[in-house]
């Protein structure tokens, strides 16, 4: 297995509904990526793409193909990624795969999604349909539904009161949008406060609008190749040091592990593994924080605190740039932006831009590994990475 | 391999009030919703039985936002309930105004009884789903 390198990124700034198609946001990613390391489309073997509402939004299936095309990557083999909100990364995954075996050398790898246009009402139903479409959808679970569960079940299994841990997931989403305004990419630009947080408008008891991030339209493109290549090409590469990806069935189903998502306990402990670290050796980790209480779900499940402790690390500065691990430096899912289909696209160009120590105001000093944690559905698909600077 | 206990089946016993699953014959181990194969062991072997539909609240909440098409059943409670026999079941709960829902509620013994949503243009059809209210 050869060591496979990211030689350049791109993102568009994610954002409200816009009048971009889904192809070309990421054919500006695309083109920012490739022009990063000095390659032309034509250089690209294959292009692999998360997006899964682009017949939703725009009515657009096969987004890939004509992805490939419109960037002049003439003829390639185009695939597409459907793992919900984890869709990207599971396409740079499997892109690291293909370039890991030496079958490819050079690899383009993204996401696109538009899920602004839809607007709240059509989103939340296209979102519900990765939960269980027969069995639990009759119920009208939402996805603000699936985690506001998931907080009133971590209140009691970790005996922490529903009030506390409110203030507590506040204090995640101040974080988040604190670092939102020193992104230029970001989403929104804009400071809140816990008061204001608790103050929002009730979705899905007991989240409330500020536990919850927005649906964004948005791209971003990841360039991977062969180390080999990269040697030539950047004098900045970061390498791919450690995946993992696991699935799991209607979230009922998960019942003996709840609040804890099964996949990114076997999904997080492959790329560990293969990373040969543990949580200590992460500098920097962009996680998936679709929903405040998300944040502390995935910080324990990844190892970077106790059960039931991620709410007092937050507050206790632990998961800000300078604590012990910082967590969504870019703002996160919940200020940064949640383009779905290229959300981990997102978090991989935040982390690579990190580890090049690229991000101005809000750098994590010296930062060395960088991990990503995407979660889709109701952990149903999960997928993480760990990067390493070259 | 047949499939055993199929969606439409089960959700035709639903709407009479009959809750199926299936049991395995390897582990014992109850599967609902149905699968192909156990929850737990993945044998194929199994049988259909009808369970209960008693058991306690492990978590709920309350929806406002609804997705498109239901937004004239908000506010509703959705509720997981971990059944007397094993699995944890997905429903909605009654007997209490939604806004009055607090932590409560959890550990609270409900039994069973389904409503049926009546399908969208996405939903290939209806589907049943149980409907709790409290034991007593």
């Amino acid at each position: 297995m050869r060591k496979v390198a990211v030689v350049g990124v791109g993102q568009t700034k994610f954002s409200g509904a816009q009048e971009k198609t889904g192809v070309e946001l990421f054919a500006e990613s695309a083109m920012d990526a490739l022009s990063e390391a000095s390659l032309k489309p034509k250089d690209i073997q294959a292009l692999f793409l998360g997006n899964c509402l682009g017949d939703f939004t725009e009515g657009q299936g096969m987004v890939q193909a004509f992805a490939a095309d419109n960037i002049g990557a003439f003829g390639i083999p185009a695939n597409k990624y459907d793992g919900a909100c984890a869709s990207a990364s599971m396409a740079i995954r499997d892109a690291f795969w293909w370039v890991a075996s030496g079958f490819y050398d050079v690899v383009l790898a993204g996401g696109t999604e538009r899920a602004a246009t839809m607007g709240t009402s059509l989103a939340t139903r296209t979102f519900a349909m990765f939960s269980d479409s027969r069995y639990e959808y009759p119920c009208g679970i939402t996805f603000p539904g699936v985690f506001a569960m998931l907080a009133h079940l971590y209140s009691a299994k970790y005996g922490i009161p529903l009030e506390k841990l409110k203030e507590q997931m506040a204090v995640t989403s101040v974080q988040s949008h604190r670092y939102g305004m020193l992104n230029p990419r970001a989403h929104f630009h804009k400071e809140i406060t816990i008061e204001k947080a608790l103050g929002s408008p009730m979705v899905s008891q007991p989240l409330q609008l500020y536990d919850c991030c927005p649906f964004s339209d948005g791209a971003a493109a990841v360039v991977l190749t062969s180390e080999e290549k990269a040697k030539k090409l950047t004098n900045q590469p970061v390498y791919i040091i450690g995946i993992g990806q696991a699935s799991a069935g209607p979230l009922a189903n998960q019942q003996e592990y709840l609040p804890r998502i099964r996949a990114r306990e076997i999904s997080s402990k492959q790329a560990y593994e293969m990373a040969g670290l543990t949580p200590q050796d992460i500098d920097v980790c962009e996680l998936h924080d679709c929903f405040s209480i998300a944040s502390l779900i995935a910080a324990e499940s990844l190892g970077f605190f106790d059960f039931g402790q991620a709410g007092e690390a937050w507050e206790k500065g632990e998961a800000a740039i300078g604590g012990k691990v910082a967590i969504n430096p870019s703002g996160g899912l919940k200020a940064k932006g949640h383009p779905i289909g290229a959300t981990g696209a997102g978090q991989v160009y935040e982390i690579v831009r990190q580890l090049r120590g690229e991000c101005g105001e809000r750098q994590v000093e010296g930062a060395k590994i960088g991990m990503t944690d995407t979660l889709g559905g109701d952990g149903g698909t999960l997928c993480n990475l760990i990067l390493q600077r070259g | 391999m047949e499939y055993k206990l199929t969606f439409k089946e089960y959700n035709e016993a639903l709407k009479k009030n009959k809750l199926l699953g299936l049991k395995c014959n390897s582990c014992a181990a109850i599967t609902v919703p149905p699968k192909m194969v156990c929850r737990k062991c993945a044998s194929p072997d199994m049988d259909i039985v009808e369970l209960s539909g008693n058991g306690k609240i492990e978590t709920f909440t309350t929806v406002y936002v609804a997705a498109e098409g239901r937004e004239g059943e908000v506010p509703y409670i959705i509720v997981l309930v971990a059944l007397d026999e094993g699995p944890w079941i997905m429903g909605n709960l009654i007997d209490i105004a939604p806004s009055k829902a607090t932590m409560e509620l959890i550990g609270r013994r409900v039994k069973m009884g389904h409503k049926v949503f009546c399908g969208d243009k996405y939903s290939a059809g209806d589907g049943a789903r149980p409907l709790f209210s409290f034991e007593t």
